[in-house]
């Protein structure tokens, strides 16, 4: 461990550290220079204490840090477990490389409240490092609610009319589903297994079967509104009004992940794959995911906003996690594990791209495009490699994580979801690539001096670069990543 | 002399304000009045502090009032329930005089200034005897006491509805007060007795009378009234609106509660081996109509909330919605429900109490709770909204804060008795919260003061200072619930499992018989039951 | 049935009181009357109390030679205190209606229910 920390402690910093920030902000709200540099050096003590934590965990250990009693036999307890561990790893990373590029974005553009901005965002990061090393779900529960709380100022931010109409969706909706759903699954499972905690084989096998587990399956899965499973998904749209920095790590990292990860974790450790697959019925709610998949690209190919393009898939993105996971065959759990990783770079990129755009020549529209790939050859060159990984094509991390996912399909013998994930992948790349071939093929319309443009401001593309490769680099060195997820599976299948 | 002390906590807790009150008249000066009744009161709060440590030591136990035997004598009894809710009472009223300082000069006559802290102590008096009494008819004197200071008390508010607002509240307290007493009147006509132990064990032998039915009758209603449960709660939105953001803060966090106090006494102790709650008429099948009256509370309250421009009214109605809650944990009649209702109150309590007092304080600097003329309060009173946003977010039940608590305790016991109605009624008026909150804190936070406006200060540190200790109970209870939840988990199963005889051991633990009069003196005494009467009359027992 | 209607006056009359008072609590529009009923309604409780403690030939409970019937004296002295506080009660009351009167110019209750409404959207 670094500078001495022992393994409990290491957590308690990985929780304490983005809390700091919120206060180092608050602090510092004057001195811009003072409050991103302090904000910065934070993100990176983060990054490294959650990477100190990768060795512990893949030769096996599991530390963990109790609180004390929230309520009698469910404590404030957090535990490091491998998808735990690959939620933090890629939170923390991607927070350093979003807080690099938000100064870049945010003074770009002139935008206001900056300090407010800052400070959610730091809540919102420290509500993802309690979800990634949530020990039950009561405390999973509570920073789940923390981050939907932290970061509809930051929907809202503009506070225009629509920004205030999108912030009013965007809690409706996820506050709905976690108070009228998912709270009355967590609360069914304190009554009938007694605890909360995430049980490696499942908390409720063998204290409930039949219809009652299929539907506390429907309310987690529908009640975890971050996961944007239709028709809980309108949320995920409204959101794009907000700043893209917000859309980059919050809407297509930390929010949407958290509610994935929420997902793949009731699933595994709540109710346990083998208590799953003895349960008929499953494959309705499985269903449920395959339709957002197939709609939500349906929707996306019709989107002219860049941005909300960018929406619709993220929603069909996530339902991929949601249905692989739903598959209930450990290759495939794997690659839900791995997508959350994969579709993380791949979909930063691309709003960062967006963002790229937005800044340097203020052009939100797709039909806007003609032709910027020469003007911004970085941003566009690595808008096209996270295109790439959303479509899942080799060399890039999306095709790993679709190769796992589509083995356990087949392991599963499940047929409708493998032709969902083929039918899918189609649909991908009929609303990216014309993006990118009008980007880069097309003549661009021509423009009067006055408003001709290069590239973005350089924190803003030293980001968008480095997510791109590392959506190239986690192709060919995905180990870590593996091994995590091979962990939670419980060894190689 | 500690143990001198000790023996007499129960009585020193009442009479302590109810002496103290009217020494604040010759105290002319506005600051000094204030002072001396926070003094009193925090005086108080130690005691209900020494009080809930002997209880957690010893046990219930009882004490006679003035050396007089139970059930002759007047008798007060503290059991887990009274030693939670005497704590309540006493740390709010603390907290709230402390605040009351500059919001009292602001919104009340110089000159009444003394008479506004009498009326406060009075208030007090009343409620701690009422949770303090084991005797039924004691009781009601203590109602009256603090009802008649507390419609004072709102009709000093600044607007001249106040004053319809307050006699309004009197008539329908009255009213409330009035049939509680014959309530009572028909229970001693068929048990002779008024006190409560005795009643509850005289009871069963005439249970099934029509008197005892028309009794129970009447005391439901009663307490629905002083109690504002859906559909008696008229008087409640007036009286909270108007009344002086003080009186708001006390009364939203206290007075209502120890009414809820009042109605759990005599239905699950007095009543309880009749199970006179359970068999209140029943409209559906199984669920009997306390529970009914609670969901439509919830329901209406919350909705008409979201419809509100004043911002006390807002929370006043919201405060309906609570108050509901509060019988729908109670009205499951299980260990889990009744500890969500009666952990619902003691975390009720915190959130308005901090609700309120922000208003008070935003009253104070911008002159108005109207929703409308409160664009951009967040960042011109950073401190006291934030105060309010903690709160908030504590009414909805947003986890790590004890709104959540409740909620989880109320859902629970919903679904184990199988009341699905209740569960969806308790999550639906939560979102409903969501949306009154919301609009709440984007009129806050996401409108930018209005152009021209004049510069608001923040509200000065002694009003800060109470509000935010509310404000962090409201985390900290949230996520630490020892107390809470194990004091009132341990007053539920008493109360549900309530024998008498067996229920208080029958001597204060430390009190020794100081007038040495014992066995000997029943026969041929009864007792007057009012703390003014002074002649114990000879007589024969009924 | 006789014995139930006339034998039982005391409670007739208790009963005809309090309706009467509630009666008044409800309909009346005017706010002087209405605590007046509600004196009303209070006085019927007091006479119930008394009456019920009433024990038929007894005296007065003043121990004495000849006396061996005693009425019950508790309830009286129960009301001695309900008596104290229905007076507070109309106090507060009417207090209450001469401001009422002072604030609004009015004592009918639906000219201040108008008046309030007024208030309550000008504000």
């Amino acid at each position: 461990m670094i500078v001495g920390l022992d393994m409990m402690q290491t957590i308690g910093a990985c929780l304490i550290l983005p809390a700091l920030a919120v206060l180092l902000t608050l602090l510092f709200g004057r001195w811009p220079n003072v409050r991103e540099g302090s904000t910065l050096l934070v993100a990176f003590a983060l990054g490294s204490m959650v990477f100190s934590l990768l060795g512990p965990v893949l030769i096996g250990a599991r530390p963990s840090l109790t609180l004390w009693e929230v309520i009698p036999g469910v404590p404030l307890a957090f535990t490091v477990e491998p998808l735990g561990q690959i939620f933090a790893m890629i939170a923390s990373l991607l927070w350093i490389v979003t807080t690099i590029y938000s100064v870049g974005y945010m003074r770009g553009n002139d935008e206001h409240a900056q300090t407010r901005f800052y400070a959610c965002f730091a809540i919102a990061i420290f509500s993802a490092m309690g979800i990634a090393y949530a020990g039950n779900l009561l405390t999973l529960f509570l920073f789940y609610e923390l981050m939907t709380i932290s970061t509809v100022p930051l929907v809202a931010h503009k506070g225009t009319d629509e920004a205030k109409r999108s912030g009013r969706v965007y809690l409706g909706i996820l506050m709905g589903t976690s108070i009228g759903l998912q709270l009355v699954g967590i609360i069914a499972c304190w009554i009938l297994a007694g605890s909360l905690d995430f049980v490696p084989g499942g908390l409720l096998a063998g204290k409930v079967e039949g219809w009652p587990v299929l539907l506390l399956l429907a309310l987690f899965v529908f009640g975890i509104g971050k996961a944007a499973v239709m028709p809980f998904h309108r949320w995920l749209p409204a959101a794009m009004v907000a700043p893209t920095p917000v859309s980059a790590l919050l809407h297509a990292v930390a929010v949407v992940k958290a509610g994935v990860f929420t997902v793949v974790k009731v699933v595994v450790y709540v109710f346990g794959l083998d208590l799953l697959n003895g349960t008929a019925g499953t494959e309705w709610i499985a269903a449920f995911a395959g339709f957002t998949i197939l709609a939500a690209s349906f929707v996306a190919l019709r989107q002219d906003n860049l941005k909300r393009r960018l929406a619709y898939s993220t929603i069909s993105q996530l339902s991929y996690v949601v249905l692989a996971a739903l598959i209930l065959a450990p290759l495939s759990v794997m690659g839900a594990a791995l997508h959350i990783m994969a579709h993380a770079f791949g979909k930063i990129t691309l709003f960062f791209a967006a963002g790229s755009i937005y800044t340097a020549a203020h052009k939100t529209e797709i039909s806007q495009l003609d032709g910027i790939g020469w003007k911004m050859p970085v941003t566009m060159g690595a808008f096209a490699i996270g295109a790439l990984a959303m479509i899942g094509v080799p060399p890039t991390a999306g095709f790993v994580s679709k190769w796992f996912m589509l083995s356990g399909a087949y392991e599963a013998q499940a047929w409708a979801a493998i032709a969902v994930i083929f039918a899918s992948t189609v649909l991908n790349a009929a609303y990216f690539l014309p993006i990118v071939h009008r980007a880069f093929a097309t003549k661009p319309a021509p423009v009067d001096p006055e408003h001709d443009h290069g590239e973005a401001p350089t924190p803003i593309v030293v980001a968008l670069a480095f997510t791109a490769l590392g959506s190239l680099f986690l192709f060919f060195v995905p180990d870590s990543f593996l091994a995590l997820a091979e962990q939670l599976v419980g060894g190689r299948p | 002399m500690p143990s001198l002390l000790s023996q007499n906590l129960p009585a020193l807790q009442v009479v302590l304000p109810l002496v103290a009150a009217p020494l604040c008249l010759f105290l002319r000066l506005p600051r000094l009045a204030w002072l001396f009744a926070l003094a009193v009161s925090g005086a108080a709060f130690a005691v209900s502090i020494a009080l809930i440590v002997l209880v957690q030591q010893n046990g219930a136990f009882s004490y006679d009032m003035g050396g007089w035997a139970a059930p002759w004598g007047i008798e007060y009894v503290i059991d887990p329930l009274d030693s939670v809710m005497l704590c309540l009472v006493t740390g709010i009223a603390t907290l709230v005089l402390m605040y009351a300082g500059p919001s009292v000069e602001a919104e009340i006559p110089r000159r009444q200034i003394p008479v506004f802290y009498v009326l406060f102590l009075l208030c007090l008096t009343g409620l701690l005897g009422m949770v303090a009494t084991g005797d039924v008819f004691n009781l009601f004197v203590f109602l009256e006491i603090s009802s008649l200071s507390t419609y004072a008390l709102v009709a000093m508010g600044r607007d001249p509805r106040a004053q319809t607002s307050a006699y309004r509240y009197l008539i329908l307290g009255s009213l409330g007060a009035t049939f509680y007493v014959i309530g009572i009147g028909l229970l001693y006509m068929m048990t002779g007795t008024l006190n409560m132990e005795d009643l509850a064990r005289r009871i069963p032998e005439v249970a099934e009378t029509r008197t005892i039915s028309v009794a129970i009758a009447f005391l439901a209603v009663g307490l629905a009234l002083k109690l504002a449960l859906f559909p008696l709660h008229k008087w409640l939105p007036g009286a909270y609106t108007h009344a002086p953001s003080v009186v708001t803060a006390f009364l939203a966090a206290t007075a209502t509660k120890v009414a809820i106090y009042v109605l759990v006494r005599i239905f699950f102790t007095v009543l309880g081996p009749i199970e006179a709650f359970q068999t209140l008429p029943a409209t559906v099948s199984e669920t009997q109509l306390v529970g009914v009256l609670a969901i439509l509370a919830m329901m209406s309250g919350s909705a008409v909330a979201v419809f509100q421009y004043n911002l006390k009214r807002l929370f006043a109605y919201s405060s309906i919605a609570q108050v509901g809650y509060m019988m729908l944990g109670i009205s499951m009649v299980s260990v889990t429900g009744m500890t969500g209702g009666l952990v619902h109150m003691v975390n009720h309590a915190m959130m308005k109490g901090t609700v309120f007092m922000a208003l008070g304080a935003v009253i104070l600097r911008v002159g108005s709770p109207d929703i409308r003329r409160l664009d951009g309060v967040g960042y011109r009173m950073p401190v006291t909204m934030a105060a309010f946003v903690l709160a908030a977010f504590s009414l909805i039940g947003v986890p790590g804060t004890v709104g959540f608590i409740s909620k989880l305790y109320l859902v629970r016991g919903a679904i184990e008795g199988g009341h699905w109605i209740m569960v969806a009624a308790v999550l639906a008026s939560s979102l409903l919260a969501v949306i009154y909150v919301w609009r709440v804190l984007e009129v806050a936070y996401f409108r930018s003061r209005p152009a021209g406006a004049a510069p608001v200060r923040e509200a000065p540190l002694v009003m800060l200072a109470p509000m935010w200790v509310l404000a962090l109970a409201n985390v900290y209870f949230g996520l630490e619930t020892t107390y809470t939840v194990g004091l009132t988990e341990a007053a539920a199963d008493y109360i549900l499992n309530y024998v008498p005889g067996e229920g208080p051991t029958w001597e204060h633990p430390l009190f020794e018989d100081p007038h040495g009069h014992g066995d000997g003196h029943g026969t041929g005494h009864g007792a007057g039951h009012a703390p003014e009467q002074d002649a114990h009359a000879p007589g024969v027992d009924p | 049935m006789f014995e139930t209607v006339l034998g039982l006056y005391n409670y007739w009359i208790v009963i005809v009181l309090m309706m009467a008072g509630f009666y008044t609590v409800i309909a009346r529009g005017n706010l002087a009357k209405k605590v007046i009923g509600l004196n009303i309604f209070q006085t019927s409780v007091f006479l119930m109390y008394i009456t019920m403690g009433a024990v038929e030939g007894g005296t007065a409970p003043i121990v004495s030679e000849e006396a061996t019937v005693y009425s019950n004296p508790l309830p009286s002295v129960l009301i001695l205190t309900a008596i104290v506080v229905g007076v507070a009660t109309t106090a507060v009351g009417l207090a209450l209606v001469v401001r009422i009167r002072e604030a609004f110019g009015t004592l009918e209750e639906d000219e201040v229910l108008a008046l309030e409404h007024r208030m309550d959207r000008g504000a």
